[in-house]
């Protein structure tokens, strides 16, 4: 292997443009004879719309066009799709509503999109939309899910009876009820799991180009998935055929699952830009942003676990009300069900669990995978609920957790809802997070914070996640209407240097770097010889996308699938070369060696043949060296690990600092140890965010987002953090070839129950026991005042 | 209403014409092609539209371009000496400070602006420093870390 390879902590390539402001993001695209589009979005949560003129606007300066929600009908636009169908309990496929472009008839969520405005420039496309007259009627409207399914309350959707999109259960409720039955001990727990707002840095943007030359469409926009978008786009929304559609996702400023999906922005430029024959560019403003990217979360949870007397966990119950929001973002179906209920064994024995969700239409806008997507709202119900348990029963929270892990030697584990574990060493990740987190010493930490008047707690959460979504057999079984396997070509050049091609995408993940290190690890060409390229459906052959954690796992996947194929081809033109069988040829060190003898083709040799064949088993072998791999997993992948989460609450004014957070992960084999930590790091913070900070608050009737900036959502700073400490434990996935999980989740996803463990652990000592996220001054607080907080 | 304005940014004397509501930043991205300075929010809070003006860091979000009439303007594009990055560049690629790179040049112009006027700032200062600036890839772990040593170099230690 060269010095780049697998282990090594590569400093990444891709930092060059992004440190010097040569990064090329979508808005820093700029495209000949370009316009700009201004989105004219609801500013009501529900409401019909009456008439609607535009007359002044399409009059005013530099407008172009003004379009409505009638154009788009008119033009036969189709509605933006949802790619995962979900049935409920009785058989019956969920309620599925339309999801227009721009908005037809009545607007449901406060930011749904009514006009769009298409002008010289962006502030001529604002100030006519401010001309447009809208007559309104609103209707009342409905925010809580738990609110919306009761009787009497607004109905969103004709179809959706008491806003109910599907009604959905997994595991045996009779087995659960037996269980229950034979307990020692019954803890029961109420939970919310907070609405968050992605609130990757850069915000949305997308160009819709069209070239009556070719008849070729192009959109560049943030995503984390331009094939996907491709075929969404293409084949639901504006019937192009894929040669003719090309979509660009450039450099992209982060995504954490809101840049999965297909957005209406998208359909609209792509389309508007035919109708007008020029460029269109769409930018959101932050605020635009906080009002039409999916948001995360928000479920209302019951859980109840039954015990025996030592402590072993019998069974689990839970029933859950999760908020969809208005429509059905892409996603949105397998985010509370597959990609929850089926992770509530955690790292449990836990022989059985029942689960059902009530997922539900409200005014507000669509919710959709947020990191960790479902996974860490699973996460936080068993981490509370065991918590909460060992506090019960007075057994220390580290005790019990492992007198109920899966055995070491219990791999393959069969979960009861579903999923196959494959490895993992719950007990050595624990181990090594109390260890680090000098667990042994809190008492004594306890009691100095007590002597300046402060409140010390210490919370654990482990966890298990599935990555690397995900066979395509069993997906399209659970209702995935596409595949999710991925794709990778890896390009030799002649002269020996590499470019791979892959359909997953880097927003911050650095693959540009950690698949630059599996090739100069298997095929022996340096890093700085090797360019990664993804995001554009003109050069990569097909893909996926990134999400899930998937990239490694699946991408990786199909990477060494392809550098196989090059090998395999290198070794027939070696032996050729060589004048030896094939079979006597062995690849190693970037040198095709003869066995036994000091007969060797340098790899470079070999690409060069490829390409210059003068000498070359031409009847057999093709001429170049350019192979192409689909990979579709076998199974989930499981990270898993031990996150510990020290805190000090302030009595006087409530507030919780984070003294300390350790983090032990399971990541399987890691290619870059410093790219893993960062991704932990960054995973982590939104997770603590979502404990300590970060809560989407909509007024009640009127639908207004509350928290709609900066100004009021409050995102992590530097100053509310300490530095982590952070370490892995490797158990290898058994089922791909890398041996790797993946590891950019599992922050979101350990951290929210550990810091909310620590709070409820500083709290105790005062008689309390539970409280809810975000852990605010007000109220931690009000809760030391006893009182209920207001939101 | 249209105005001209003038200023030199990166060491090269540039202008154009503006109208009076139009930002600094808008100005660097859109007339003169800087698009190295991001615009993250639109309430002045992310940070990532950080540049230089008179050697004071200063959100180019904030300002009318107007009002950086005959400034001088330092931008992401002007930090690094031909190929050579500036010492915090190199020491945010060490420290893996970045991850999607887009609040990556306002991280650094704040940051460089620190180190010209603390010497050698300590963790709290540099948390501290960086109230006005947002990064939702990195946790913040490594942009501390390499802050830190990239004011230590710029002191000539390594």
């Amino acid at each position: 292997m060269s010095d780049g390879g697998i282990g090594a902590s590569v400093r990444r390539k891709e930092d060059a443009r992004f440190l010097t402001g040569r990064g090329t993001y979508t808005d820093d695209i700029n495209r000949p004879g370009q316009l700009y589009a201004y989105i004219l979005r609801s500013p009501h949560a529900h409401a019909e719309i009456g008439s609607v003129d535009t007359s002044k606007a399409k009059k005013a300066p530099g407008v172009v066009a003004v379009f409505t929600g009638t154009d788009i009908a008119a033009d036969n636009v189709g509605g933006l799709p949802c790619g995962w169908g979900v049935k409920s309990k009785d058989g019956s496929p969920m309620i599925e509503p339309p999801h227009p472009v721009l908005a037809q008839g009545r607007v449901r969520h406060v930011g749904d999109p009514v006009a769009a405005v298409i002008a010289e420039t962006r502030e001529q496309a604002k100030d006519a939309a401010e001309q447009i007259a809208i007559a309104y009627k609103t209707l009342p409207a409905v925010i809580e899910a738990t609110d919306a399914i009761k009787s009497g309350k607004p109905q969103i959707w004709d179809a959706a009876k008491g806003n109910v999109c599907f009604d959905w259960h997994i595991g045996d409720p009779a087995a659960v009820d037996a269980a229950f039955k034979k307990a020692a001990h019954v803890t029961k727990i109420d939970i919310v799991n907070n609405r968050l707002v992605p609130n990757a840095m850069e915000p949305r943007s997308a160009i819709g180009e069209y070239d009556r030359g070719t008849g070729e469409h192009t959109l560049y926009t943030t995503s984390q998935n331009p094939h996907v978008i491709r075929l969404l786009m293409g084949a639901f929304v504006l019937h192009l055929p894929e040669h003719k559609l090309r979509v660009v996702a450039p450099d992209v400023g982060g995504g954490f699952g809101s840049k999965i999906y297909h957005y209406a922005e998208e359909a609209l430029v792509t389309w508007a830009s035919a109708k007008v024959g020029k460029p269109i560019k769409w930018t959101a403003d932050r605020s635009e942003s906080f009002i039409s990217d999916a948001q995360g979360r928000d479920h209302v949870t019951h859980a109840e676990l039954a015990l025996d007397k030592d402590g072993k966990f019998l069974g689990l119950r839970v029933s859950t009300v999760a908020n969809l929001g208005a429509y059905l973002s892409t996603f949105a179906p397998a985010i509370p069900t597959y990609l929850y209920a089926t992770l509530l064994a955690g790292t449990y024995t836990t022989p059985v669990i029942y689960c059902e969700v009530k997922a539900v239409f409200t005014n507000t806008v669509p919710v959709d995978a947020y990191r960790g997507a479902g996974r860490p709202e699973a996460t936080y119900v068993v981490e509370r609920i065991v918590e909460m348990a060992a506090h019960e029963m007075k057994i220390d929270p580290t005790e019990l957790r492992r007198r109920n892990f899966i055995p070491k030697d219990a791999y393959p584990y069969q979960t009861p809802v579903a999923l196959q574990y494959d490895s993992g060493d719950y007990f050595s990740t624990l181990d090594m997070a109390t260890k680090a987190a000098d667990y042994a010493g809190f008492a004594k930490r306890r009691e100095d914070s007590a002597k300046h008047g402060k409140l010390r707690g210490i919370g654990i959460a482990t966890y298990i996640e599935a990555c690397g979504i995900a066979p395509s057999a069993v997906a399209g079984a659970l209702g995935a209407r596409a595949g999710l396997y991925e794709c990778a070509e890896v390009r030799v050049h002649p002269t020996g240097s590499v470019t791979v091609f892959t359909g997953t995408h880097s927003h911050g993940q650095g693959h540009e770097t950690t698949f630059a290190q599996v090739i100069a690890d298997k095929l022996g060409v340096p890093v700085e010889n090797v360019d990664v390229v993804h995001g554009d459906t003109s050069k990569i052959p097909f893909g996926m996308g990134t999400y899930g954690s998937r990239s490694i796992a699946v991408g990786g996947s199909a990477l060494i699938k392809a550098i196989d194929k090059i090998v395999t081809k290198g070794k027939k033109i070696a032996a050729h070369l060589l004048e030896a069988s094939e079979a006597d040829i062995e690849f190693k060190d970037g040198k095709f060696t003869v066995v036994g003898t000091d007969k060797s083709k340098a790899f470079g040799e070999i690409a060069f043949a490829a390409y210059v064949p003068h000498n070359y088993p031409i009847e057999t072998v093709e001429p170049g060296l350019d192979e192409t791999a689909f990979y579709d997993p076998k199974n989930f992948t499981f990270p898993s690990g031990a996150h510990i989460a020290e805190v000090e609450v302030d009595k006087e004014t409530g507030t919780v600092q984070l003294m300390k957070f350790t983090a032990a992960d399971d990541f399987g084999r890691i290619i870059n140890p410093l790219v893993v930590e960062g991704q932990v790091h960054g995973g982590l913070v939104q997770g603590i965010g979502q404990a300590l900070y970060e809560n989407a608050v909509y007024d009640g009737s009127s639908g207004q987002l509350v928290t709609g900036s900066y100004m009021d959502y409050c995102m992590p700073r530097a100053d509310n953090l300490p530095n982590f400490s952070v370490g892995t434990h490797t158990t290898l996935c058994t089922h791909n070839p890398l041996g790797v999980k993946g590891c950019g989740e599992a922050g979101a996803i350990g951290a929210p129950a550990a810091v909310m463990n620590a709070v409820v652990n500083a709290l105790a000592p005062l008689g309390i026991k539970d409280l809810a996220m975000p852990a605010t001054p007000e109220r931690v607080w009000r809760a030391l005042q006893g009182q209920k907080a207001a939101h | 209403m249209a105005t001209t304005v003038s200023m030199t940014v990166n060491g090269k004397t540039v202008s154009g014409s503006v109208e009076p509501r139009t930002l600094l930043v808008q100005f660097l991205r859109e007339t003169l092609g800087l698009t190295g300075t991001h615009v993250g929010c639109d309430t002045s809070q992310c940070g990532a539209c950080v540049v230089h003006v008179d050697g004071n860091s200063v959100k180019s979000c904030t300002m009318l371009a107007v009002q950086a009439e005959g400034a001088q303007v330092t931008t992401i594009e002007g930090l690094a000496k031909g190929d050579e990055l500036h010492p915090m560049q190199a020491a945010f690629r060490e420290h893996h400070g970045l991850q999607c790179g887009f609040c990556t040049p306002g991280m650094v112009m704040s940051a460089v602006d620190l180190a010209h006027k603390v010497k050698n700032p300590s963790e709290d200062q540099i948390r501290h420093w960086l109230e006005g600036n947002l990064c939702r890839c990195t946790g913040y772990h490594n942009i501390v870390k390499a802050i830190k040593a990239g004011a230590t170099a710029m002191q000539g230690g390594k």
